[in-house]
């Protein structure tokens, strides 16, 4: 009861800023004196803040002791053009990860994009066979990339006869990611308000010219938001990786080419134990792109509430 | 050529509605490929081995021709257990704390970081096991730091972020009305948290706990590299265990016949457990957003 009081007569106080957050904000004090009164409510609230307090802890202490290990070790022959076991350069690695983001996104964009379109635009509601995709997407989104692995090595690599790959290794990639783009340009979509469409039919465009001259251009930004997504799951990829793109750790010289990316080479450092302080350096490398990658998503995030 | 000009011109509404209606199609194309490639592979394997043979063996001898994946199921089981015991609590907490308690200005730093958390790769994340949890784990609680214990240590590190993104949502689908009408009765700020908000958001914040089961269990490349992955049922949590993603990534280089076989049955299962975990996320999510 007390605490009310308090509460009351500090808002007649602030009676010259006094809204209705002014009723509803405690002070330290009187949060103090009611946590006196109901310690079970300090228990939670110190479990809650200690909680928060580890997740944040955890993620500090992780990229900080890489960083501390790894930045020492950023040396110029870690970035020198070609590969050898003295040097353990990540360029052929980087490229290879370039190409493998790049052709991975080249097949699932397009099909994530217009699967999307046709979701939204075409499907009527409560068709039956959206609702297939929807579960069907859902499913692929659950999958553990080791089981896109399998799939990939049973599937590109043997059954189509092309060998461990950068080609095999995008197209597992890119099933692996489909449903990230479905999903988010799905949403773009949705965002994009049913006048805009009215607008465009009523000036006599076609339901073609709609999609692609009024609909689209809006939800770019969301459709890209989509992209740094998978982006970032590409970058990050292994397991779906080892037994469809290989492990050659030298840039290929067509998709037939065996190659490995950043994330597979860093396991290999890894698992040989070799080169440990290189394996530090190339998870600094490794974290900077996820970093980067982060900021740039965020950003975008931002500028779609923002619009 | 100027037929065909024509020609699209006076069906371009319709190709093009075919188009999309194709490209939409590619996904369920896709589950029934991996379906039929995994299925078709592997379910023959076990018809080969035994399905009970196969499923509850404890001996994985691929030398010997004895494939067990029993030992393998069950470390599946133990660090994804492990994983929830150590993830759940700090997930879930941190994630009433971020919906509920968190001032702006914290949130603003937060909340990037929890996405970081879920961007890092887990290469990176097995790295930092090696380098960091595994020396822990056998300095503090001895025997040879590759063990259940520190399996479940990183994993629960790396469902956080999947938990407590799912159960922050959650929480904040919650009507504030909730919370206020608790206040107004005189309930404390946590009170009203605990006892009026979350009971209604608890069926959310299961789905998020089942997604990072699903997480965990399919987790491959940071298991490897601190389970130490030995193919026999342990005693302790102390000890090494092998998980059945493992198991594939560990010896698929070098397996063929019979063995490769059993390793894609092995993925079988899986997957098997992968599709019933989705299964029941789907029914949660949807009894979370009938209520």
């Amino acid at each position: 009861m007390e605490g009310n009081i308090n509460t009351a007569a500090e808002v007649k106080l602030n009676g010259l800023h006094g809204n209705a957050q002014a009723i509803n904000h405690q002070t330290w004090r009187e949060r103090l004196k009611s946590y006196r009164r109901t310690p079970g409510s300090l228990l939670l609230f110190l479990l809650v803040g200690l909680a928060a307090l580890v997740t944040a802890a955890m993620l500090i202490f992780l990229v900080g002791y890489i960083l501390v290990n790894g930045v020492p070790y950023l040396t110029p022959e870690l970035f020198s053009w070609t590969y050898t076991s003295d040097n353990c350069s990540v360029v052929p690695a980087m490229i290879n990860t370039l190409l493998m983001t790049l052709l991975s996104l080249l097949v699932a964009v397009p099909l994530g994009v217009l699967s999307a379109v046709y979701l939204v635009e075409y499907a009527k509601k409560g068709n039956r066979l959206v609702k297939v995709i929807r579960v069907t997407a859902e499913t692929l989104t659950g999958i553990p990339s080791i089981v896109y692995g399998l799939f990939g090595m049973l599937f590109f690599v043997s059954a189509l006869k092309w060998g461990y790959s950068l080609l095999a290794g995008a197209c597992t990639l890119s099933i692996m990611i489909l449903p990230v783009i479905l999903r988010t340009t799905e949403e773009a979509l949705l965002s994009v308000p049913d006048s805009f469409r009215e607008g465009s039919f009523g000036l006599g465009a076609g339901k073609l010219r709609t999609v692609f001259r009024i609909v689209l251009p809006p939800a770019v930004p969301g459709i890209l938001s989509g992209i740094i997504l998978a982006t970032g799951r590409i970058v990050g990829e292994t397991a779906a990786l080892i037994y469809t793109a290989g492990s050659v750790a030298k840039v290929p010289s067509g998709v037939f080419g065996s190659a490995r990316t950043l994330a597979v080479h860093m396991y290999n450092l890894s698992n040989e134990g070799l080169h440990v302080n290189q394996a530090y350096a190339t998870a600094v490398v490794l974290l900077a792109v996820v970093i980067l990658i982060n900021l740039i998503s965020s950003r975008l995030a931002r500028r779609i509430a923002g619009s | 050529m100027i037929a065909a000009v024509e020609y699209w011109r006076r069906h371009k509404e319709g190709i093009m509605q075919a188009v999309f209606l194709a490209t939409a199609c590619v996904s369920i194309l896709a589950v029934a490929l991996i379906c039929i490639f995994l299925f078709g592979n592997g379910i023959p394997a076990i018809a080969k081995i035994g399905p009970l043979k196969f499923l509850l063996g404890t001996k994985w001898k691929p030398g010997n021709n004895i494939y067990g994946i029993f030992p393998m199921i069950l470390g599946s089981i133990y660090v994804t257990a492990g994983a929830i015991l150590v993830g759940v609590p700090i997930g879930f907490l941190t994630a009433v704390f971020m919906a509920k308690f968190c001032p702006p200005g914290i949130y603003r730093f937060l909340k990037p970081m929890v996405d970081l958390l879920a961007g890092i790769p887990s290469v990176v994340y097995g790295f930092f096991g090696v380098v960091v949890i595994v020396p822990f784990v056998r300095e503090v609680f001895g025997g040879k730091g590759q063990s259940i214990l520190s399996t479940s240590l990183l994993l629960g590190l790396m469902i956080l972020p999947t938990i407590i993104s799912v159960s922050e949502a959650a929480i904040r689908a919650v009507p504030e009305s909730y919370y206020e009408g608790s206040l107004a009765l005189g309930a404390t700020h946590e009170r009203s948290v605990f006892a009026a908000m979350l009971p209604a958001a608890k069926s959310g914040i299961m789905a998020g706990v089942i997604l990072g089961v699903g997480r965990a269990i399919g987790e491959t490349m940071a298991v490897i590299m601190v389970a130490g992955n030995q193919p026999r049922i342990p005693d302790s949590i102390l000890e090494g265990v092998r998980t059945l993603t493992a198991n594939i990534v560990m010896e698929m280089g070098y397996a063929t016949d019979l063995h490769r076989e059993a390793l894609i049955a092995t993925g079988v299962v899986l997957f098997a457990f992968i599709l019933m975990i989705n299964l029941l996320f789907s029914i949660l999510k949807a009894r979370g957003e009938r209520s």
